[in-house]
């Protein structure tokens, strides 16, 4: 094919998205699904290397430049708006869909960006589209966007400053694999971490997002952390401090997520859980470790988004979130249930799913680079991740006590994309050649051993045998654990407020003393040209002759001195 | 209400039986399965069984701690 043939996927995408509001309900469910489909199509149509590009500023855009990592992002990113679509069909927020396409669009324009500022702004329009997502909400989504908004506008600030100096220092946009060796390029690699849900600003995540509604979190969940996967990859391959970065991000989801209450919320650590999997493996940096990190997004983009439409499906029934709340819920939404235990399976790797064939690609890697403390880290943090996640999320919603909830499971095009993606969780699972074929790089790992399998059984088991044993201490209770959200939510306003407090006293004795002082003047000139005032007196003809003389006399007096 | 064949005492009892089989299962599996160590320890007798155990009840045991002090209740920042 051609150059002047391919089509922009991402601006198809856009475009879609723009026009969704403008159709009527027939015709816009037709476009939610068709759009996603064509935009599949398009991006298989981009061959190797730059295909549209444009100038700007004297530099050479490219526009849409492909290879394999493009495409294999592309592809992953198409499918998940196709199925969020399917799953959205009977969302009545016109802007919600609207944005959300818009925010696909824009992911995919990130991943077949050639350049730094054609990056930018992609980057910059899933930021406005996500915020957008998460306001059409209503009402109490409001702060949570904002705040959501604000950290993510940071973060575009900082990349925006370090794109400029590279601009400046190395006089190229090019995307390529950098070295942290400049101020401009830990900017950049900081803009780029925030998106991934890094510390210590991972706390935008799990306050926004589950303050969406049932099928936006299922399409937030999808982009923005993993278009930061995608960049990184592309950057900072190898980069020796996303190793700790990503192992942080492995254990403090963990972590939340056993403390959290709100079913959502727990998935949101687990996205940041999940992506530093992917970080760690990017910091390793070697082939089989970066295969590993592509192909762990590709996968939990799909299981991620299996769980949180079995979540939304559970929300959209009952109109609840929090596990206290739910449980039995398994009697009356079994295919909700089934297909979230499959999400949930995949989201541990347990063997047969799709988790099981590229986490433990990451995790060879690790041992293969003989980093004895990074693997046995990230071993123990796949226990961690079945305890969570796996086991967690469906026990709670779906088992646990007999919250009296009879829900039916929901319309038939929400258990459809349900379906859908449980089945490709299952077949990228027992045949992961097609997935692997799409990997950057040639792939030289078999993941069905025997010893594999059963070291990961017993790991598994093992941690569903320490949930079931610990089951009082993992009892859920009405509570949220702090965060660094903390410092913007309630130690910033304090402070505002005390200084407010304080200017504003401050400000009232100011005033106050001026008051004071200009009233002792005004009072001063009052006593003296007031109408009883020494010079406004009106004098006696015989005093001031008297007054004249003694000026005279005194003038003359002068004179001769 | 609460009478399905799930909830049942005996049906739970017939899970943790099979349960405790399957995990003694993986473990014996190990007599015959040929594992590649990379660093010694992990290829010994039942290594990923007494590891994932040990690592949930460290993890759990951190997250109480931390939840001492960094729990709230729900309703904390609403006010």
């Amino acid at each position: 094919m051609t150059a002047s043939l391919v089509m922009w996927p991402a601006a198809v995408m856009i475009i879609g998205g723009l026009l969704l509001p403008l159709l009527r309900e027939r015709l816009r469910q037709f476009a939610l699904l068709l759009v996603p489909l064509l935009t599949l199509f398009l991006v298989w149509q981009v061959p190797d290397g730059p295909v549209l590009e444009a100038r700007f500023l004297g530099f050479t855009l490219a526009l849409v430049k492909g290879d394999a990592l493009s495409r294999l992002f592309a592809t992953v990113f198409a499918i998940m708006a196709f199925a969020g679509a399917l799953f959205a069909l009977n969302q009545n927020r016109v802007v919600e869909l609207a944005a959300a396409f818009c925010y696909a669009g824009s992911a995919i324009g990130v991943t077949f960006a050639g350049d730094l500022v054609t990056v930018f702004i992609f980057w910059e329009m899933m930021a406005i589209a996500s915020t957008l997502v998460v306001w059409s909400t209503g009402a109490s989504a409001r702060g949570p966007g904002l705040r959501y908004a604000a950290i993510h506008i940071l973060g575009g600030v900082l990349l925006m400053a370090g794109i400029i100096g590279e601009i400046a220092t190395v006089g190229s946009v090019g995307l390529g694999k950098l070295t942290l060796d400049s101020v401009p390029r830990w900017l950049m690699l900081i803009g780029f971490l925030i998106n991934a849900g890094a510390p210590p600003l991972s706390a935008w995540l799990p306050d926004a997002y589950p303050e969406s509604s049932w099928s936006g979190m299922v399409v937030l969940s999808a982009f923005t952390t993993k278009t930061a996967v995608y960049v990184l990859l592309r950057t900072f391959p190898g980069t020796e401090l996303l190793i700790y970065v990503g192992l942080f991000m492995v254990f403090y989801g963990i972590i939340y997520a056993i403390l959290e209450n709100d079913m959502r919320r727990i998935l949101a650590y687990s996205i940041v859980n999940q992506v530093g999997f992917m970080v760690t493996g990017i910091g390793i940096g070697t082939e089989m470790a970066l295969n590993g990190a592509a192909a762990h997004a590709f996968a939990h983009i799909i299981y991620k988004a299996l769980l949180l439409m079995s979540a939304g499906s559970v929300l959209y029934m009952t109109g609840k979130r929090k596990c206290t709340d739910l449980g039995g819920l398994f009697r009356t939404m079994p295919v909700t249930a089934v297909c979230g235990i499959v999400g949930a399976l995949a989201i541990s790797s347990f063997p047969m799913t799709s988790g099981f064939v590229t986490k433990s690609m990451i995790s060879e890697a690790a041992g293969m680079q003989h980093l004895s403390v990074v693997w046995y880290l990230l071993a123990a943090a796949s226990a961690g991740v079945f305890l969570h996640a796996g086991i967690k999320f469906p026990w709670f919603v779906f088992f646990q006590k007999d919250s009296g909830l009879r829900p039916p499971d929901p319309p038939w095009n929400m258990q459809a994309a349900m379906v859908l993606f449980a089945a490709l969780c299952i077949l990228i699972g027992i045949w992961p050649e097609p997935l692997y074929a799409l990997l950057p790089y040639p792939v030289d790992y078999v993941p069905y051993t025997a010893g594999h399998v059963v070291f990961y059984l017993q790991l598994l088991l093992f941690s569903g045998l320490a949930f079931f044993l610990m089951l009082g201490w993992l009892k859920r209770t009405l509570t949220i654990t702090l965060d660094v959200d903390w410092f913007y939510r309630r130690l910033g306003p304090a402070i505002a407020r005390r200084l407010d407090r304080t200017a504003d006293a401050a400000w009232a004795r100011l005033k106050n003393a001026v008051d004071l002082g200009t009233r002792s003047v005004s009072s001063v000139i009052y006593s003296h040209h007031g109408p009883g005032g020494a010079f406004a007196r009106t004098w006696s003809t015989s005093a001031m002759a008297f007054w004249t003389t003694v000026m005279l006399a005194a003038y003359l007096i002068l004179s001769y001195l | 209400m609460d009478d399905h064949w799930l909830t049942r005492a005996s049906t739970i009892k017939g899970l943790w039986i099979a349960f405790v089989i399957l995990l003694t299962a993986t473990v014996l599996a190990d007599f015959v399965v040929q594992h590649h160590p990379y660093f010694g320890m992990d290829g010994t007798f039942g290594f990923a069984a007494w590891f994932g155990f040990v690592s949930c009840v460290v993890l759990v045991a951190i997250a109480k701690a931390l939840g001492a002090f960094l729990k709230r209740p729900d309703t904390y920042y609403d006010s």
